[in-house]
């Protein structure tokens, strides 16, 4: 019987005068994975992006709960996103979606993915 | 007991007060209740005693503690020991960028010094083998990586720093020399919150407490031990005056 893979998520603030489309965040993200723990390691982080918040700059990530340093090292080494200059900090990490939300509240929950 | 995150290595531009103001700020928003900016040898006394107050002040409210810090580049040995003769008591903690082997071993062996750092560019010019932590070892110095140059490098850049910062990490290990990861930011986007720091540290093979005290508990004691020593009471190691006879006098 497969063994249920744990989950994280994790909220993100980017730090960055300027505001981003979710694709962009999102290459941006993958290429950060992908330039520091190769093909390999990417596809065994289990990133998906669950909320994109634009106007305020917040985002909700899906990883498994065994890669979530690596994660937080590949999102610690973004500097900029579409050329532009960011940073990128993890604002909390949580085993549900739910006690995520609360500890951020409304403003910042689940948008078009 | 909750850590206390340091980053002893801000480098704004120290004559942009507003950005030397901006960065203490942000330190205090991602956490951390320590921070020390980076002056160069060249700097005017005066004016880094004056910004360092004036930071004092405005994190006052913030709860974050600020601390000197004195970069010296000395070419040759003996530029270092008039360095640290002329400075030590000025600074709560002194950096030595090693550019050359035989400063690296003068830094290593001389227990005025509390950092050691190495150019993150030039790879040669990476100092850091057993000698050096075994002198380094019994001197109290740490090594010191900074995150910055994992930030700004890429592709073999990168890759190539990576692998002398496991090697050198494997070596401070084995030695007992404390590591200090510091941002060495120079804005503050370039600055991270304690735990990405850590998590950074990871990359070069630091398991996650050695990671967590190097970016806390090792940057601290070597604030507090220097705060102990540059007390007008301190008089050695564990001796310190309590009050003064009249004898004394």
């Amino acid at each position: 019987m497969p063994i249920k893979t744990r989950r994280r998520y994790i909220a993100l603030k980017i730090d960055s005068s300027e505001k981003f489309e979710q694709k962009e965040f999102l290459d941006a993200l993958w290429n950060a994975v992908i330039r520091l723990f190769g093909e390999y390691g990417a596809s065994k982080t289990g990133l998906a992006l669950i909320g994109y918040n634009m106007e305020k700059g917040f985002a909700i990530i899906r990883v498994a709960h065994t890669e979530v340093e690596k994660v937080r090292a590949a999102i610690a080494s973004i500097t900029e996103v579409a050329a532009k200059p960011v940073a990128i900090h993890v604002l909390a990490v949580s085993g549900t979606l739910k006690a995520l939300h609360r500890k951020f509240g409304a403003g910042h929950q689940r948008q078009s993915v | 007991m909750k850590r206390v995150f340091a980053d002893i290595n801000l480098k704004p531009n120290l004559n942009d007060m507003e950005q030397v103001r901006q960065m203490a700020l942000k330190a205090s928003e991602l956490g951390y209740r320590l921070i020390a900016l980076s002056m160069p040898a060249s700097f005017p006394l005066s004016l880094a005693e004056k910004h360092i107050q004036k930071l004092r002040e405005t994190c006052k409210e913030k709860s974050v503690d600020i601390t000197s810090r004195l970069n010296l580049e000395p070419k040759t040995p003996r530029e270092l020991l008039q360095f640290l003769r002329k400075w030590r008591r000025k600074f709560e903690i002194i950096a030595v960028v090693c550019e050359s082997k035989a400063v690296a071993r003068q830094a290593a062996k001389d227990h005025r010094v509390d950092l050691l750092n190495f150019p993150a560019i030039d790879f040669h010019g990476r100092f850091f083998d057993k000698a050096e932590a075994e002198l380094a070892s019994k001197s109290q110095a740490s090594l010191e990586v900074e995150i910055k140059p994992l930030l700004t490098l890429k592709g073999p850049a990168r890759i190539r720093l990576l692998s002398v910062l496991r090697r050198e990490a494997a070596i401070a290990k084995d030695f007992h020399v404390p590591i200090v990861v510091s941002s060495g930011a120079t804005n503050p986007l370039l600055m991270r919150k304690p735990l990405e720091m850590a998590a950074l540290a990871t990359l070069f093979d630091l398991d996650k407490s050695s990671a967590l005290d190097a970016v806390s508990k090792n940057s601290l004691a070597i604030v507090n031990r220097n705060r102990e020593k540059l007390n007008p009471r301190f008089i050695a190691p564990g001796i310190r005056l309590i009050r003064m006879g009249k004898n004394c006098q």
